[in-house]
């Protein structure tokens, strides 16, 4: 929202309240934005999930089709996630191909799903070799009003499991079967300001931040994806800590992704 | 869109003139508007309309971007209409078509016909489209999506741009086409009116109708346009009589 003349300065400012355990939007250091999730929201796709995380806005859609299995895995289906920073969500992404936080944003989204083995590939897997079905978990951000990462990963992981195995539309089977979700993996993302350590942070605390990182974890006390992001850096204890408070985070943000089929 | 496996042509127009969904021959399907659901955009509108569900943002007067497109005496309109991937019932590839780049064209020409773009020279006004659940009628939905999210951006225009789909199906001309209407109809007619003056800016016709169906289909279109303009002014009521801020989408 910020123009560029007035970042120093927003930054200078964001940065002393940061000092006093301040936000700007009159959070604690440790406190998440107000969550909301609309299961089911596009009836067109598989599964999806609409996530509002303050004023970010995110719609995740599942699609499923058969294809075939990778020649390397013939009894595994595929997975697919792929983030769309869509420039109608913010006035700094612009139409054309993917910038580096686009494809960032999509590849740390990815790893969480795919190293807490979020769904089992293998219950994927039709005719092993020939016949598997291919998943696609497409992310459309809205409204980029910071921190993508864990509203992405929430909506993702709210849309499949909320997702169903088309088995009819594709003649497999008579019936459709709903998917069946392993694990559930949480990111939570936390910026440097100051000596300040900043969960879930908004477009102008990510702009003013002194280095970001992210920590994925699951409902088994995994942790299973961790990701480093812009100018800054940690010490180990920064580390540990964050850990700590993204396994508190991810326990309440897991139970709303499961929440109840619609 | 096709969908997997062989489909029947299901039964369109009853004998009493019901169509599929229970409409009559020139009745729309329920229209629901939001004026400024996004934060970020300098004006949005979410657009529910039937089983469609189209959010739409506006960026500008801006920049122009890229910089040689930029004009000296007027402000350039640029649009981009998008699908998401899992707006339809087979996945679509992310991007831009060579269907959603025309369509986007064909709106952009529509809205740089009602702002007054020599007000802002050298600059860009950006608009936005996304289709988050289509069900035949997307370009004008996106379209009145649009138009709202300009005058919520407060970009001055002659009027606001409601537009509508006029299709014939079962040899019937009928308005605001749903999709099964639209896949095994014989005609397809989107159009875009300016309210005060009753003219046409967009325009685009599929299919076959002889010259009294195309007359009658016209006149269904104006029609059509003038029952979605008063849902536009009331979703811009709406924004700018409540004292909250952020409506939700």
């Amino acid at each position: 929202m910020s123009g560029e003349v007035s970042a120093e300065i927003l930054t200078t400012h964001l940065l002393d309240l940061a000092s006093k355990g301040k936000r700007l939007d009159g959070r604690g250091i440790d406190e998440y934005r107000p969550i909301r999730i609309e299961p089911g929201f596009a009836a067109n796709a598989d599964g999806s999930a609409f996530v509002h995380l303050g004023d970010t806005k995110v719609l995740c859609g599942v699609k499923l089709e058969l294809g075939k299995p990778f020649p390397d895995t013939p009894n595994a289906g595929v997975l697919t996630t792929n983030a769309e920073l869509i420039p109608l969500s913010s006035p700094a992404f612009e139409p054309g191909p993917p910038t580096t936080t686009a494809i960032e944003t999509s590849r740390v989204v990815d790893r969480a799903i795919r190293a807490a083995e979020t769904i089992d590939l293998t219950q994927l897997c039709v005719t092993p070799g020939e016949k598997s079905w291919v998943c696609y978990v497409d992310v459309h951000v809205l409204d980029h009003s910071g921190n993508l990462i864990d509203a992405a990963l929430l909506a993702a992981v709210a849309a499949l499991a909320h997702a169903t195995l088309p088995r009819k539309r594709f003649g497999v089977a008579e019936t459709d079967l709903p998917l069946d979700v392993v694990h559930f993996p949480i990111e939570c993302t936390f910026v440097r300001l100051g000596d300040a350590l900043l969960v879930d942070p908004t477009f102008d605390e990510e702009k003013a931040a002194q280095g970001r990182i992210t920590v994925a974890t699951d409902e088994t006390g995994r942790i299973v994806a961790m990701q480093k992001g812009l100018v800054g850096a940690f010490s180990p204890e920064d580390i540990k800590e964050v850990v700590e408070r993204a396994f508190k985070h991810g326990d309440r943000m897991r139970a709303l992704a499961r929440g109840e089929r619609p | 869109m096709g969908s997997v496996g062989a489909k029947e042509v299901p039964v369109l127009m009853t004998p009493d003139g019901r169509r599929i969904d229970g409409r009559r021959w020139d009745e729309l399907r329920p229209i629901h508007i939001v004026a400024g659901p996004l934060r970020q955009a300098d004006g949005s509108a979410f657009v529910e309309w039937g089983a469609n569900k189209v959010m739409a943002a506006v960026y500008g007067p801006r920049e122009v971007h890229p910089r040689h497109l930029q004009e000296n005496h007027r402000a350039i309109v640029q649009c981009r209409y998008n699908m998401a991937a899992f707006s339809v019932d087979e996945r679509k590839r992310p991007g831009l078509d060579r269907r959603s780049q025309e369509i986007s064209k064909v709106i952009a020409e529509a809205f740089d016909s009602v702002v007054f773009a020599e007000e802002f020279p050298r600059t860009s006004i950006d608009v936005y489209i996304e289709v988050l659940q289509a069900n035949a009628g997307t370009r004008c939905a996106g379209l009145v999506a649009a138009s709202v999210a300009l005058a919520d951006a407060g970009i001055p225009m002659v009027d606001l741009l409601p537009a509508v789909a006029v299709g014939k199906v079962a040899g019937e001309v009928v308005l605001d086409l749903k999709k099964e209407e639209d896949n095994f109809g014989e005609a397809d007619l989107p159009m875009a009116m300016v309210p005060q003056s009753g003219r046409l800016v967009l325009l685009q016709m599929e299919g076959h109708m002889t010259r009294e169906e195309l007359s009658k289909a016209l006149d269904l279109g104006v029609k059509g346009c003038r029952e979605v303009h008063e849902k536009m002014k009331e979703a811009l009521r709406a924004r700018y009589t409540t004292t909250d801020a952020g409506a939700d989408a």
